[in-house]
């Protein structure tokens, strides 16, 4: 692999020799001290009259916690909303199965919290990977999300007193996670959802369920509407705007199986990033240390239990390699509760990729336990012992019952087995500070853009993110946008939608056409196979090397041999999915590539050639210490690197320690 | 183990529907019942037949798209999810019978598939707390009593799943408006709109078409996230005083 000067005249080779553009700038961060940098942009942000508002449509893309927040809150504001979710409801987005809780800033337990401590542990936690005014902006927003959220019923556990319980988090030493038992993205999201739902009756949203968008209309320049496949009919059809935000969620799924929701995709953000709009750090995935290890090849999907866990759950492995006795007999000398041993200060909650990496190698080592050896113990025994079973179980009972569920085991009464999985992607659509991508008009908000966790994100944080995107930080640099830009009506009969509209048809007609012998779900699964095995938990030259000389001939394999029954002019889940394969053949290329560029760990991202004598990831910051926002040229074209350098003024870049 | 399985084929709303038999082998109990389905679809799929359709989306219980009846029961034979059912409940050479929803609120769309959009125009005549955005007070400015808290969270756990409404004699929504009525009703944040949010989507259940409560309790024997059945009387209890 070699960079080239765009400037050196060279012509790109191959996929692998990318070239290096010009670098990209977060030019709508005010400049001066970090606290007022948000009120200052604020202030200096164009508004749009009130009785105006309604002259404009904006599109939104998907109703988790940031598009819900979003589409309810600039329908408020008197926008025309015109939104979109695959599902049947809003109410069903991925969201929705958000467990531990949402951080904030409040202090309520005076344990040394503040806005500046939250912003502090987000950037580390972050490993220095992301951008300080962004974070800083959302630590402030945070304790605004808390008061919404509240005053919109949602029903956070309380005290006796009657006020907010909160409970700690991996990577943080205060208590600020605000939950919900373990359902509190169920919550938050039927806040939004119910707020939404206010609007839609009222005539502000129109709602379009079970339709997909599939393309970005951009004309002029901008961001005008998007082509969408209505699910049922199989209609495609151009829907036009004044600005459009993608609040399409993360990509994890292109892993096949993760703890994201099946039909969770990247096709959205993909189609953006093919019209224009640079993705950034897409090789920042995050494995969540404690989900329930798979049961066999035909596994659909993982199942997460939730961070909080390990609020009073020990993890352990046996001393011994190859101990198959049950749990219970083996004593507490033969034990290894490895976590509390290498990372005293933060024993069981130290931050997930450090957890997840912890388990890999304890597993590598031959000491996992269950079926392959692919888990390690989550043990309650102790918390059962000194809290009692009734306390255990109203804290964490649904997902007791759920692991019980699915797995036939008691967890009061045999630890948990649990191992890393996919879960959340850091990388996703390149942001300034007013979440507007490199596609003037287009904006990207929550998981779906790759703004504020930087290489690694810390818990209770995604909720966080969304609600802080959708409520408080898109619908003033929106109406900015909206109150700055002389925008002409899209014709309806303007060639760049019949254009999109037939490559989107095309695209649909080419796959039901080849009639091969293979399935969707089969082609995902080797997909999957072959970045968790490259572009997982660990990753070396050698192994992104061969992931990216394979992706291709997957590719092309795929254009051969895929099989989908049936026409796109109705319901027809198999064309969904091949569908959305494409767009993650493409986009694993560029994870791999990605990785492979970024030869330091940080974060998610561990390559074994950058590590501390300890084993612990070894940052390379004068090399890397920026964001890598990509361009397209073309499917099997090698991509143009645009840096962001990243400026610690606030939180200095050390070594971090958990220890 | 090997399975003969009876699913409810139906092409639209509008084409008259069948149960369709089909073998399934090698289904390991490990399996959720989709991934049994999934295992069937596959196959399906390189015989050149079109999949059986059915909504899923989480599969871990929470976001509420799947749900069939599976021998004559709302999400089948355990109190959960379609999705959080393991085939370990099921013996080898079973007969499975598999249908979709059945109401009249909830058309079918394709085979296992129903439009359940109804359940969201319920929630927008009146199941929500008018809070627009920036003009919450601060969190604690109103204690919440612990025993309000708990009872709003056991209600607002509902997942729209429509599991209730299928396993309904009457195809009533009873259980699933009570759920978001008392939810909301008994937090004082819901104070205000305590009387109208109950009148309106009562008015908005009736008009949609879903049928009358006999107190007949199938709703929460079926119900994957256990709403209970005292929410219809809280529900009535409302509806009286508004």
């Amino acid at each position: 692999m070699s960079a080239h000067d765009t400037t050196s005249g060279k012509a790109p080779m191959s996929y692998l020799d990318y070239t290096v553009g010009t670098p990209v700038a977060d030019t709508r961060a005010p400049a001066g001290p970090i606290e007022q940098r948000w009120d200052q942009r604020r202030f200096e942000a164009k508004l749009v009259n009130p009785a105006n508002r309604r002259k404009h449509t904006v599109i939104v893309v998907g109703t988790g916690l940031a598009g819900g927040a979003a589409g309810a809150t600039l329908a408020e504001q008197g926008y025309h909303v015109v939104q979109f979710c695959f599902q049947d409801s809003p109410r069903r987005a991925h969201s929705i199965a958000a467990q531990g809780g949402i951080n904030a800033a409040k202090n309520y337990r005076n344990d040394g919290d503040s806005i500046r401590r939250l912003f502090y542990d987000t950037v580390k936690g972050g490993d220095f990977r992301a951008r300080e005014s962004n974070v800083h902006r959302l630590a402030q927003v945070s304790v605004e999300i808390i008061d919404q959220c509240v005053a919109q019923g949602v029903p956070f556990a309380r005290e006796y007193g009657g006020l907010l319980d909160t409970r700690s988090f991996g990577g943080v030493q205060v208590s600020r996670t605000f939950y919900a038992r373990g359902q509190t993205g169920q919550q938050l999201l039927l806040g939004a959802y119910q707020a939404l739902s206010r609007q839609i009756a009222a005539g502000n949203v129109e709602l379009h369920a079970r339709t997909e968008m599939l393309d970005l209309i951009v004309i002029d320049g901008r961001a005008r509407g998007i082509v969408a496949r209505d699910l049922v009919t199989g209609e495609i059809r151009t829907h036009l705007a004044d600005a459009v935000v993608l609040a399409t969620g993360g990509y994890g799924n292109v892993f096949y199986l993760s703890t994201n929701a099946k039909n969770s995709n990247a096709t959205a953000i993909w189609r953006a990033h093919r019209r224009g709009a640079y993705f950034a750090n897409p090789c920042f995935t995050q494995i969540h240390p404690t989900c329930i290890p798979r049961s066999g090849d035909h596994q659909s999907k993982l199942t997460l239990m939730s961070e909080s866990l390990r609020n009073d759950g020990r993890i352990w492995v046996p001393k011994a390699k190859g101990d198959t006795r049950p749990p219970a007999q083996i004593p507490e000398d033969e034990r290894d509760y490895y976590l509390e041993r290498i990372y005293p200060a933060f024993g069981n909650l130290v931050p997930r990729d450090i957890a997840s990496r912890a388990a890999k190698v304890v597993c590598d080592e031959g000491r996992g336990v269950g079926p392959g050896g692919q888990g390690v113990y989550l043990d309650f025994a102790d918390a059962i012992a000194r809290l009692g079973r009734a306390a255990v179980e109203a804290k964490y009972g649904n997902l007791f019952e759920m692991y019980e569920r699915i797995t036939a085991e008691d967890p009061y009464t045999v630890p948990m087995r649990i191992y890393p999985a996919i879960h959340y992607t850091m990388g996703g659509l390149w942001v300034d500070y007013d979440l507007q991508t490199t596609v003037p008009g287009l904006f990207a908000i929550g998981e779906a853009n790759f703004s504020d966790h930087g290489a690694n994100r810390l818990g209770a944080s995604a909720l966080m993110q969304g609600l802080a995107d959708g409520y408080f930080v898109l619908p003033p640099t929106l109406n900015d946008y909206l109150g700055r830009t002389p925008l002409e009506p899209v014709p309806g009969d303007h060639p760049q939608l019949a254009e999109v509209e037939a490559e989107v048809t095309d695209r649909l007609n080419l796959i039901l056409a080849v009639d091969g012998d293979r399935t969707p779900d089969s082609f995902h699964r080797e997909l999957g196979e072959l970045l968790w095995d490259n572009c997982g938990m660990a990753r070396d030259e050698a192994g992104l090397r061969h992931a990216l000389a394979r992706i291709p001939e997957l590719r092309e394999e795929f254009w051969r041999r895929i099989k989908v029954p049936g026409t796109g002019a109705e319901l027809n889940q198999a064309l969904e999915k091949a569908n959305r394969l494409v767009d993650y053949f493409e986009l694993a290329e560029l994870m791999c590539l990605d990785a492979l560029h970024r030869a330091e760990s940080c974060g998610g991202h561990f390559r074994t050639e950058s590590a501390t004598p300890e084993g612990e990831a070894a940052r390379r910051d004068e090399e890397f210490t920026y964001a890598a926002a990509w361009e397209f040229s073309g499917t099997g074209d090698a991509p143009v690197l645009h840096k962001e350098e990243l400026v610690f003024e606030h939180v200095h870049p050390t070594q971090r320690s958990y220890a | 183990m090997n399975l003969t399985l009876r699913i409810w084929r139906q092409q639209g709303p509008d084409t008259p529907g069948e149960m369709t038999i089909y073998q399934v082998s090698g289904i390991s109990e490990d399996m959720s019942f989709l991934e049994m389905l999934d295992t069937l679809n596959e196959e399906l799929i390189l015989r050149g037949e079109r999949p059986v359709a059915f909504d899923h989306d989480c599969r871990e219980g929470i976001c509420g798209a799947c749900g069939m009846v599976i021998n004559g029961q709302a999400h089948g034979p355990e109190r959960t999810t379609t999705c959080q059912l393991h085939m370990r409940h099921f013996k080898d050479g079973d007969t499975i019978d598999v249908e979709p929803w059945r109401a009249g609120a909830f058309p079918v769309v394709r085979d296992l598939v129903v439009d359940r959009s109804a359940l969201d125009r319920i929630i927008g005549s009146g199941g929500y707390i008018t809070a627009p955005t920036g003009s919450a007070p601060e969190a604690h400015a109103t204690a919440v009593p612990k025993e309000a808290a708990d009872l709003a969270f056991e209600h607002a756990e509902c997942i729209g799943c429509g599991a209730c409404v299928a396993a309904c004699p009457n195809g009533s929504a009873m259980l699933f408006t009570a759920a978001k009525v008392v939810h909301l009703n008994v937090l004082p944040q819901g104070a205000p709109e305590r009387a109208s949010r109950v009148r309106n989507m009562v008015g908005a259940m009736d008009a949609e078409g879903f049928g009358g409560c006999t107190n007949t309790g199938e709703c929460a024997t079926a119900c994957p996230k256990g709403i209970p059945l005292t929410g219809i009387a809280r529900l009535n209890r409302e509806f009286l005083r508004s």
